[in-house]
């Protein structure tokens, strides 16, 4: 290995830890846990992101994962005050007794 | 020098990873996020990504993470219990994960089957300046978008959590 890592490795890395996310999101129940799931998603995007920036060798990449911060930190303040007033109303977390549009 | 910090790092970021998926408390799992993204933080300073290494850092593992961490003990989430017919989800998601990976893994070494090495120091363009400049020149109608989105999001939450007192 002469100097250096393939770019192809982050790309593999971010793929992996993306589809950790999709996994998470599906086979967890608790709504918290579903949330940072898609953070873990969301990260995945990130490091991909910034990986292209390397390799075209420009900031624009980079300034795309800043605005998926800043997103996410909008969409963690939305998102975790909707599940405060849900357990409010519900006193669960568990998305399957959430399910009264189900039937 | 690069390859085993990218490897140590890259271990680090899909143990902690694997963890969050599989843990059952919510406190493990936040915590295990937090382990991930401080590991993708010297991924990006790897990548020359100085401004955004710190961002990582500060915004993510800071604000957002202490925002999950608060909303978890505030309601006392305990661990989750069991579903039922949980085996059934398992059976057909696991193979479609599998595949979605598959594929992920196909087309990016497709893509790039003799990629270049990145090493660090190859680009140094993600300095707090030249990131800056792009924010206020280049990207500056976005970025005031985004602080419109920033104060609606912080009325929402407000709003929200007021209902929530009544």
């Amino acid at each position: 290995m002469p100097q250096g890592v393939p770019l192809a490795w982050y790309l593999i890395l971010s793929a992996i830890l993306f589809t950790l996310g999709v996994a998470g999101f599906l086979f967890r129940r608790n709504l918290i846990t579903m949330f940072m799931s898609i953070e873990l998603m969301l990260n995945a995007a990130n490091l991909t992101f910034v990986a292209f920036s390397y390799h075209f060798k420009k900031v624009d990449g980079q300034i795309f994962t800043f605005f998926v911060m800043v997103v996410a930190a909008a969409e963690a303040a939305v998102g975790l005050a909707i599940i405060l007033t849900v357990f409010k109303n519900r006193a669960t977390l568990n998305v399957d007794e959430i399910a009264s549009m189900k039937n | 020098m690069n390859a085993i910090v990218f490897l140590i790092f890259a271990a680090v970021a899909v143990i902690c990873g694997i963890n969050v998926v599989v843990r059952t408390h919510p406190i493990s799992c936040a915590l295990a996020l937090i382990g991930t993204m401080a590991s993708l933080s010297v991924l990006y300073l790897l990548l020359g990504a100085q401004f955004i290494a710190a961002a990582q850092v500060f915004v993510y593992a800071g604000a957002i993470m202490v925002l999950f961490v608060f909303v978890i003990m505030l309601l006392n989430a305990g661990a989750e219990q069991k579903p039922h017919g949980a085996w059934m989800a398992r059976l057909t998601g696991a193979p479609l994960l599998v595949a979605l990976l598959g594929i992920l893994g196909f087309v990016i070494l497709r893509a790039f089957p003799r990629s270049e090495m990145a090493r660090f120091g190859g680009f140094t363009g993600g300095t707090v300046e030249n990131v800056g400049r792009a924010i206020f020149t280049t990207y500056l109608l976005p970025f005031e978008i985004t602080s419109i989105l920033v104060l609606s999001a912080i009325v929402g939450a407000v709003v929200l959590g007021y209902k929530e007192m009544d």
